[in-house]
């Protein structure tokens, strides 16, 4: 009964990983702040949650569930409990980093990439580079 | 099973690299800060792993919920810290960034 705790957790940190290479090389390769942010903030929380879960579950399979005992098979469950508590408190707090991030480089003025290949920011003259492209007309070609 | 669990904390620490680097080139402050947010919760869950490796995880478990509260409280004063909406242009800046995204609207439609 325990190999299948096991082998669930077994493959619950391996979907975690796979999601954190994903999350990992968002972070490095996408255009943008916004898009870097977006990468970073949804990976690295579902990755988390996913290593944390398949650890909590593995665990489950090293608890005696033969003879049930109040006072010995309740407390070999306190480790997984804690594991749902860092669980809950990274969905939550991962989030609210990441908004509170993205609020502040929004805030900031940092040039979100657009379709026109220029910047969406450069109107009002504060950020307008020599190299911009032409801002974008009705009918123009987008790249 | 341990060798799972030191596979995986290998596999972890190395997926941290491409952070690392967006942190030494990152062009702004807060790409940077993202990289440090990213590796910190990577830590809380490598805490984690670290402990089924050594067997002593009911230890472990308190060492990464006290990291990742650091962790979001760090991040989250360095985004009051580079926060800066206090400043003039930045309203102007907002609504170009709002008109380019949902079309020009609002106070020139109604003007």
């Amino acid at each position: 009964m325990s190999f299948v705790f096991t082998i669930i957790g077994a493959i619950l940190v391996i979907l975690g990983l796979v999601f954190f290479i994903g999350a990992a090389f968002g972070l490095l390769r996408f255009p943008d702040f916004y898009t870097r942010m977006h990468a970073a903030g949804k990976g690295d929380t579902l990755c988390s949650l996913l290593i944390v879960l398949g650890v909590a579950v593995g665990l489950l399979a090293e608890v005696d569930w033969t003879h049930f005992d109040w006072h010995h098979t309740v407390p070999q469950l306190l480790v997984p409990l804690k594991l749902l508590a860092i669980c809950v408190f990274i969905m939550v707090s991962s989030p609210a980093s990441t908004h509170a991030l993205m609020d502040a480089g929004f805030d900031d003025g940092i040039e979100p990439v657009t379709a026109e290949g220029g910047n969406a920011l450069a109107d009002d003259g504060f950020h307008a580079a020599a190299g911009d492209p032409e801002p974008y007309q009705e009918g123009s070609k987008i790249p | 099973m341990t060798t799972f669990y030191i596979i995986a904390g290998v596999v972890l620490l190395l997926l941290m690299v491409p952070a690392v680097v967006r942190i030494v080139k990152g062009p702004t402050a807060i790409d940077r800060t993202v990289g440090v947010n990213v590796i910190g919760t990577k830590t809380a869950v490598l805490l984690v792993i670290i402990g089924m490796i050594f067997k002593r995880v009911d230890m472990f478990v308190d060492f990464a919920l006290a990291y990742g509260l650091l962790n979001f409280i760090g991040s989250i004063a360095a985004a009051r810290y580079l926060h800066r909406s206090k400043e003039a242009p930045v309203d102007d800046r907002k609504r170009n960034v709002k008109e380019s995204i949902h079309g020009a609207s609002g106070e020139e439609a109604r003007g």
